[in-house]
């Protein structure tokens, strides 16, 4: 008898355990809405995590931040969206974001966040004509090159040019970089660009940045800002600045394969090579690494030249791929709760301060003032670059097909860079890929 | 006790019933649902009829996908089960450190595929460094690549249940085979390997359905790469899943074209193994 009684009190023990568990959730979603931001970026979790406790506790707003893992935003947006707890506020990456979430993402035409846009038309526009993402920093990427290296260069004899401000053409830069490559030893580098990497999964700087500005001079002569075929008109200026890379790098082509990101990134910050092609987020990279040999005010932007016509006058790659958009299928109080929520981000002092100072963000909103811009050596060369009156390209990348086009891509490449595929088979790879993935994402 | 066994065998079957239908048969019946249908979430979705079938079936890619898979599956299942029955064969004999040694050979089983994926990535590239190759060179590196991972991984395991296998076999019988003049081969052959069969059904079953299934290991050594020669099946579902825009539908509909092959290819193998098997 006793043992059964035992028995039996361990067996309610056990069920009320696993019902607590279910019932805990239910007293938090009260009438006032609570705001649950999924992060795309894994390198600021702390930084958004603090900022929602500040908010939590300036406002009594809940605020819940998830960061989803490097590269697996979309798959974490997919479970957790579906879920009846599902993120109020997250984010798309451009046209073809908006594509896919285009049943979640809510209008935000009549927000005081997209009215105080600097410039509107930034913003992700669906066929009504509603506002359905709102982008919140702007990025930019170019040629990062150590100007100690570039300095001692220049003072050399017979250099092909006195200052960086001297390559305005790629015909230049293949000259002065050739030149380097040559007296590489004399210079102390391993090459004169970092390491091209193609490892897959690591390619979106060719695939993907690279190729935007190919991409971009086809759009403007044809006058467009998507195409559903492209005739990869300007593949060889691809090819140009790509073979550039290749051929003046620190690592044999060969080996390319086993090289990623953070590589190229150690190489530049180790003062192995004079120059990287990335953008204004990689300098917390070059910052973290061990052994650190580049001076913070050494580390400067030039465009990347590919030969096109008229590129004297050519700027950064400047753009977005971080829009904001907010869950239209979640409660009133929960989208309005994340409309005041990012309100708030662009307009309070705290909240300012976060999003350039902590997150580095160059934030595209009226409410920002001149001083209130990151302080890092790469955002700051950027925003010369943009006052310089120099023509930015904008990142028509938004509009590649998909992850796919840009994986088939990265692996042509990877294996031109070896040797095993004929340039115009990447072309005809690139072309085919583009209207069969153009054509999945039309249906 | 058996009639108030079979009164309860309700109420005691019922929570295992439950977490098996909600863990394994409702989600299967939704996955084969959702195959059907066109969705971004799977709470959001639209019926559009065998279209993705239709699509999985006419991507070049799929098929690459199983063909390569099966060409690794036949590799990987042979060198695996011949390997991992010699390894058995050695450490059942008795001799010193056997324990040790069945230790170091299970190992490898309890490293996760990714971190594999990616000790074997940096070790093949670096032997291969000295031809100034990487494994992403050609698909028949990342083919071997993914055939030595597997063998290392699974072998240790294989080799368990062999050992098991192997130490049941009754010494009566050896005994008797001894006396009658059996040489060891025909005592390997004629004995030990009817009286094992049962082990390999099971290690047969597991080595083809792991090759099948293998994903993290690929997605860890090559990615697919160059070109998604390397791709498996699995990694294929994965990438058309999440790779594609608007194609989570046709990701579905491969999974479950993949669920039926694996089945019918697991199910045939057990029955036609399963005829060999010898009472004792």
């Amino acid at each position: 008898m006793k043992k059964k009684l035992v028995a039996a009190a361990l067996c309610m023990a056990m069920t009320a355990v696993t019902l607590a568990g279910c019932g805990e959730k239910k007293g938090a979603s009260a009438a006032e809405g609570s705001v649950y931001y999924l992060n795309f970026k894994p390198e600021v979790t702390d930084i958004w995590e603090e900022i929602a406790q500040k908010y939590t506790e300036e406002t009594g707003v809940k605020v819940k931040v998830v960061t989803a893992a490097g590269g697996n935003y979309e798959s974490t947006l997919k479970s957790e969206i579906a879920k009846s707890d599902a993120p109020t506020l997250f984010q798309i990456n451009g046209p073809i974001g908006y594509q896919s979430w285009k049943d979640y993402c809510a209008d935000l035409s009549d927000t005081d966040f997209y009215k105080a846009l600097t410039d509107p038309s930034l913003a992700i526009k669906g066929d009504d004509g509603g506002v359905y993402g709102v982008p919140y920093t702007i990025e930019g990427y170019g040629i990062i090159y150590n100007d100690e290296i570039m300095q001692k260069y220049f003072a050399m004899e017979g250099a092909a040019a006195s200052s960086v401000d001297e390559i305005t053409s790629f015909d230049k830069l293949k000259a002065v970089v050739e030149d380097m490559q040559s007296k590489k030893d004399a210079l102390g580098i391993k090459g004169v660009f970092a390491s091209t990497s193609l490892l897959p999964g690591e390619e979106w700087r060719w695939q993907t940045h690279l190729a935007n500005i190919p991409v971009y001079a086809e759009y403007r002569d044809k006058d467009v800002e998507d195409l559903k075929e492209i005739d990869f008109t300007y593949a060889d200026n691809f090819k140009n600045t790509f073979d550039l890379y290749l051929n003046n790098s620190s690592t044999e082509p060969t080996m390319l394969g086993s090289k990623g990101v953070n590589d190229s990134m150690a190489e530049f910050a180790l003062g192995q090579v004079a120059m990287v092609q990335n953008g204004n987020w990689a300098w917390s990279q070059i910052g973290e690494v061990q052994g650190n040999v580049v001076k913070e005010e050494n580390i400067k932007f030039m465009p990347i030249y590919t030969g096109l016509e008229g590129e004297e006058n050519q700027g950064l790659c400047i753009g977005t791929e971080n829009y904001f958009s907010i869950n239209s299928q979640t409660s009133e109080a929960n989208q309005k709760a994340s409309i005041d929520f990012v309100n708030w981000l662009i307009n309070s002092d705290t909240g300012k301060d976060y999003m350039t100072n902590k997150l580095g963000n160059v934030a595209p909103f009226t409410t920002f003032n001149d001083e209130e811009k990151p302080q890092d050596p790469l955002a700051k060369s950027m925003l010369d670059s943009m006052e310089s009156g120099k023509e930015s390209i904008p990142w028509v990348f938004t509009t590649f097909p998909s992850q796919t086009f840009k994986d088939n891509f990265g692996a042509a490449l990877l294996e031109y860079a070896q040797g095993s595929m004929e340039w115009s088979d990447v072309v005809n790879t690139v072309k085919e890929q583009w209207k069969a993935e153009k054509a999945a994402v039309q249906e | 006790m058996d009639k108030n066994l079979k009164k309860y065998f309700p109420i005691f079957v019922l929570p295992t019933l439950l977490a098996f239908f909600i863990a394994f048969v409702i989600p299967f019946i939704m996955g084969v649902y959702l195959s059907f249908c066109d969705f971004t979430t799977v709470t959001n979705a639209k019926w559009v009829g065998i279209d993705n079938y239709i699509k999985a079936f006419t991507n070049k890619e799929f098929l690459n996908a199983l063909w390569f898979t099966i060409r690794f599956a036949v590799v990987a299942v042979i060198s695996v089960n011949v390997f991992g029955f010699l390894l058995a064969l050695l450490l059942t004999r008795g001799i010193r450190g056997t324990n040790v040694f069945r230790t170091v050979f299970f190992m490898p089983n309890l490293i996760g595929g990714i971190v594999l994926g990616y000790i074997w990535q940096s070790m093949i590239n670096g032997v291969l460094a000295k031809y100034q190759v990487t494994m992403l060179m050609d698909a028949k590196y990342g083919f071997w690549g993914l055939v030595i991972l597997m063998n290392w991984q699974l072998i240790g395991y294989i080799m368990i249940i062999y050992i098991a296998g192997l130490q049941n076999i009754s010494p009566d019988l050896m005994e008797a085979a001894k006396i009658d003049g059996a040489t060891s081969w025909q005592a390997l052959i004629k004995i030990k390997i009817p009286m094992v069969m049962p082990s390999i059904t099971i290690c047969l079953f597991l080595t083809i359905a792991n090759s099948f299934k293998m994903f993290d290991q690929n997605l860890a050594l090559t990615a697919g790469g160059p070109s998604n020669k390397t791709t498996m099946m699995a990694l294929d579902i994965y990438n058309t899943f999440y790779g594609k825009v608007g194609f989570e539908g046709v990701g579905q509909a491969k999974a479950v074209v993949f669920f039926v092959i694996v089945a019918i290819i697991g199910i045939s193998q057990v029955v036609l193994s399963r005829k060999k098997e010898v009472e004792s």
